[in-house]
């Protein structure tokens, strides 16, 4: 039997692709501003949730997708505040897909919710190759992790709106170089928003809150 | 892990563009990943093995061509791969970048008889 070549070239990702262009029409309809949040296991990406839904609560809406590879930790933590919260359990897949997050939008409240933040999977290496239908994406690097992490891991900062470093209350006990990450990240990323704070003291954390409510408002058409 | 998703995408595009050609079998299947995409060649070959059973892919070889990642420096506008790990710019030491090469992950052909 012979051969045939058959061209293709179609992309793989489509199909996460397409379903994350419907996640997003969804939140859209809704005038839900979606913050997909990327970080390593640590950094801070539910503190950060916790303290922002602390402040923001009684001003706009907020819904929280948890994607974790085991556990009900960070939900329960969420559910505590009264905050509509789905988990995500990835079962040892290693970042969330817009699959998953379409199934987790159907068990939220979208009609009543200004803000979704999508809690990634801990992790720097691939959350970012798989869009979710998000608005935006925030990356969370924190200082103990050091500054060189941006050299490290330079696709998951290219892909970030915005950068927030947190934990810089443990700086003074660091060689954290500030400006060598700044220039790393601004090179990797030249419109990157950089927000250095600390969820443990609330250092720096009016500035994020401000973009935040800026961005909501701005969904919602002023 | 996350390439076994990414396999089933792949036989399932790899299976529909098979079946529209009428073809009886998959003898090969020819992808193209970017050094940047996420994805290893070397896992989807394994998912592929496993996932194609019992379809007409089964035993079709797997090839994956690897693109480079290549970066356009900002400041001097020179392109390049980067070396040793670094996205540095060789010529001016700038990191200011665009990625130009490097995020394909595509199925490019498939061969079926």
């Amino acid at each position: 039997m012979s051969v045939k070549v058959i061209k293709v070239g179609e992309d793989i990702l489509s199909a996460n692709e397409d379903k994350a262009g419907a996640n997003k029409a969804r939140l859209d309809k809704g005038a839900v501003f979606t913050v997909n949040i990327m970080a390593s296991p640590g950094a801070g990406k539910t503190s950060l949730i916790m303290n922002t839904i602390n402040n923001l609560k009684d001003k706009m809406r907020i819904g929280v997708i948890e994607g974790d590879v085991a556990s009900s930790v960070d939900a329960d933590k969420i559910n505590a505040l009264g905050i509509p919260v789905i988990q995500i359990n990835t079962a040892g897949g290693c970042h969330l897909d817009a699959n998953m997050v379409e199934y987790a939008l159907n068990g939220l409240p979208l009609d009543a919710i200004d803000l979704l933040f999508i809690e990634n999977v801990g992790n720097l290496i691939c959350p970012n190759a798989f869009v979710l239908g998000e608005d935006r994406r925030v990356m969370i690097a924190s200082t103990p992790e050091g500054d060189d992490k941006p050299l490290k891991y330079p696709a998951m900062f290219a892909d970030s709106d915005v950068v927030v470093l947190n934990k810089t209350d443990l700086t003074p006990h660091l060689d954290f170089d500030d400006a060598a990450f700044r220039q790393t990240v601004t090179g990797l990323n030249p419109d990157v928003v950089i927000f250095p704070v600390s969820c443990k003291t609330g250092a720096g954390l009016d500035d994020w809150y401000a973009w935040l409510t800026a961005a909501v408002r701005g969904k919602k058409g002023g | 892990m996350h390439e076994y998703s990414v396999t089933e995408s792949l036989l399932a595009l790899a299976l529909e563009k098979a079946g529209e050609a009428n073809a009886a079998r998959i003898t090969r299947v020819n992808l193209v990943l970017g050094e940047i995409s996420g994805i290893v060649g070397e896992c989807v070959r394994l998912y592929f093995d496993l996932l194609s059973r019992d379809t007409i892919a089964s035993g079709a070889e797997l090839a994956y061509e690897t693109i480079p990642t290549q970066l356009r420096c900002n400041k001097c506008d020179k392109v390049y791969t980067p070396q040793d790990g670094s996205w540095a710019c060789p010529d001016c030491s700038e990191i200011g970048l665009e990625i130009v090469a490097g995020r394909e992950c595509y199925l490019e052909s498939i061969e079926v008889e």
